[in-house]
């Protein structure tokens, strides 16, 4: 029995149970988190009745979701109606299982990853299951019969789709930096240092692939300033306006699930992980059980770091126009990420792959013409398309008093 | 008990999803059986901001987003395709390998790197295409 707990394989279901109800537990207080930060940013002082702070806020709203009426209504396809949340909350939930979360622990006397699964595709699995989640909100949208679901399903298809090929690009340019594809192998490449003490982290090879990545996992989450798909003026709630109760807890939970894991893999792939720079317990070669502790402190402090920017973004900016949206993903970050590929590709030809100041400077120039053709009114890359005709002013019309009526 | 290391990944994600699904179906069962259940004619109809449901919800929808589907197949495809070179063309150019042709001779990255300038700059075309085609107006 000890044998098989020490082992990878019970190391990985043991960690497997601990995220899965650890991430529970942090995506409800994440919605605790958004509600204090945006009555913070608001002026406001948010959730505070519920426990001290409010902090047993989250609690209070899950028993909530459990007694409340799960209404099914008797014109939606119900099969596809149970199914949809279940399938946004299972691709929501799974993401995780190839991050690496605190390096190598040394357990009687052998190596053991604290990752619930090294696979030779971790890459490519995480991005198919990111993309995975659109399937919920399709079906969702589609099953309820509703007008307002439809259109913010089919919103969200649209968009998720186009901000999924800008992804895409990014984490090859990782991939072309790195050459691997393991998320662990991805954190130990960036242990280095450059000039003894700058850590070799992507970030500073590719600041604009760490840039589109951040904003395309904004909008793969349907956060502000993407959350297109359910904007409350123009379609209620969007793809989940017909759920009520625990399904429409379990669409919640989902988005932040999917923040939080994308918090993740972005830190792993531009930010080294559980790596800090100076602290010999965040190391490669530290395996000890407090060193993996502080690894994963570390993950965690940057994972949070991104959840808060992403709240501080959602209460700050305004929600796009669609067509600003559908022209930022194809006119904007798909011509930008194809550059980016292309000097990578170029880097790694020449052998400069792991060079900050080629790469630097590569970004530099492809962010400089990027500016120069979006702000040439020729290309139109921003602003309005199509001019619409002005309205005249109506002369010859009804005025109220005593002018004559046209007849 | 220990397969190889790659497939033990597999079933470790096989087993995280029957935590997961575990979770999911105890979440269904809970929301069905806890709450209250009052059915009436209003309630059960869809919800269209007070007013009275005039049509199915399922009509035609606007014919931008079947081009943006038909062009996500066409791009993620082909950035799918990225994926394998990438990794070859990595090991490519730092171990300075070379890859068999079928040919008979022997492809180094200089080769790799102008295949993938091939697929690149039709992928390229196509993009401009759509764009000068009007594919990306959206207003």
């Amino acid at each position: 029995m000890r044998d098989f707990i020490t082992s990878q394989f019970g190391v990985s279901v043991v960690l497997a149970f601990i995220v899965i109800n650890v991430l529970l537990g942090a995506v409800s207080y994440c919605i605790y988190f958004e509600r204090k930060i945006s009555a913070w940013i608001q002026d406001r002082c948010g959730p505070n009745r519920v426990g001290p702070w409010g902090l047993l806020q989250p609690i209070a709203d899950g028993i909530k979701f459990l007694v409340k009426e799960d209404v099914v209504p008797n014109h939606v396809d119900k099969p596809l109606f149970i199914f949809a949340p279940a399938a946004i909350f299972l691709v929501a939930f799974i993401g995780f299982a190839a991050i690496p979360w605190g390096g190598q622990l040394e357990l009687d006397g052998r190596l053991v990853n604290i990752q619930v699964a090294n696979p030779d595709i971790g890459l490519l699995y995480i991005l198919g299951v990111g993309s995975m989640s659109v399937y919920g909100a399709v079906l969702g949208g589609w099953a309820s019969n509703n007008k307002y679901s439809l259109y913010g399903a089919i919103r969200a298809t649209a968009q998720m789709l186009s901000y999924d090929i800008p992804m895409g690009l990014c984490i090859l340019v990782v991939v072309l930096t790195m050459g691997t594809l393991r998320l662990e192998e991805i954190t130990l490449q960036q242990t280095g240092y450059w000039a003894g003490w700058i850590p070799q982290w992507n970030i500073f090879l590719h600041p604009l692939a760490f840039a589109i990545l951040f904003i395309t996992a904004l909008a793969e989450s349907n956060r502000t300033p993407f959350d297109l798909a359910e904007a409350e003026q123009e379609l209620v709630g969007g793809f989940h306006t017909e759920y009520s109760a625990l399904k429409f807890g379990m669409f919640f939970l989902a988005e932040y699930a999917h923040m939080i894991t994308a918090s993740a893999f972005i830190a792993v792939l531009f930010l080294g992980g559980w790596h800090l720079p100076g602290v010999s317990w965040t190391q490669p070669q530290a395996t000890q059980w407090y060193a993996v502790l502080a690894k994963i402190v570390v993950l965690s402090t940057k994972i949070i770091f991104f959840l808060f920017v992403m709240m501080w973004i959602r209460w700050t900016l305004p929600r796009f126009r669609f067509d600003q949206l559908m022209r930022l993903a194809w006119k904007g970050l798909i011509p930008i990420t194809l550059a980016l590929f292309v000097l990578a590709a170029a880097l790694l030809f020449f052998d400069r792959q792991r060079s900050p100041l080629w790469a630097l400077s590569g970004n530099l120039v492809i962010l400089v013409v990027a500016l120069i053709t979006a702000s040439s009114s020729r290309l139109r890359v921003t602003g309005r398309q199509v001019n619409l005709p002005t309205i005249a002013p109506a002369t010859d019309f009804v005025r109220l008093g005593r002018v004559e009526m046209p007849l | 008990m220990s397969l190889s290391p790659s497939l033990d990944s597999y079933a470790a994600i096989g087993i995280t999803i029957l935590m997961v699904l575990v979770v999911i179906v105890a979440m269904l069962i809970l929301a069905h059986f806890v709450g209250p259940s009052r059915h009436g004619p209003v309630k059960d109809s869809p919800y269209e901001s007070g007013m009275p449901v005039s049509t199915d919800a399922r009509r035609r929808f606007h014919i931008r987003f079947y081009i943006v589907a038909v062009l996500f197949m066409l791009f993620d495809v082909e950035v799918i395709f990225m994926w394998p070179w990438a990794t070859v063309f990595h090991h490519a150019a730092t171990t300075g390998a070379t890859i068999p042709l079928e040919t008979g001779g022997v492809a180094g990255k200089g080769f790799l790197l102008a295949g993938m300038g091939v697929f690149f700059a039709l992928l390229l075309f196509g993009l401009l295409y759509e764009w000068k085609k009007g594919a990306f107006q959206w207003d």
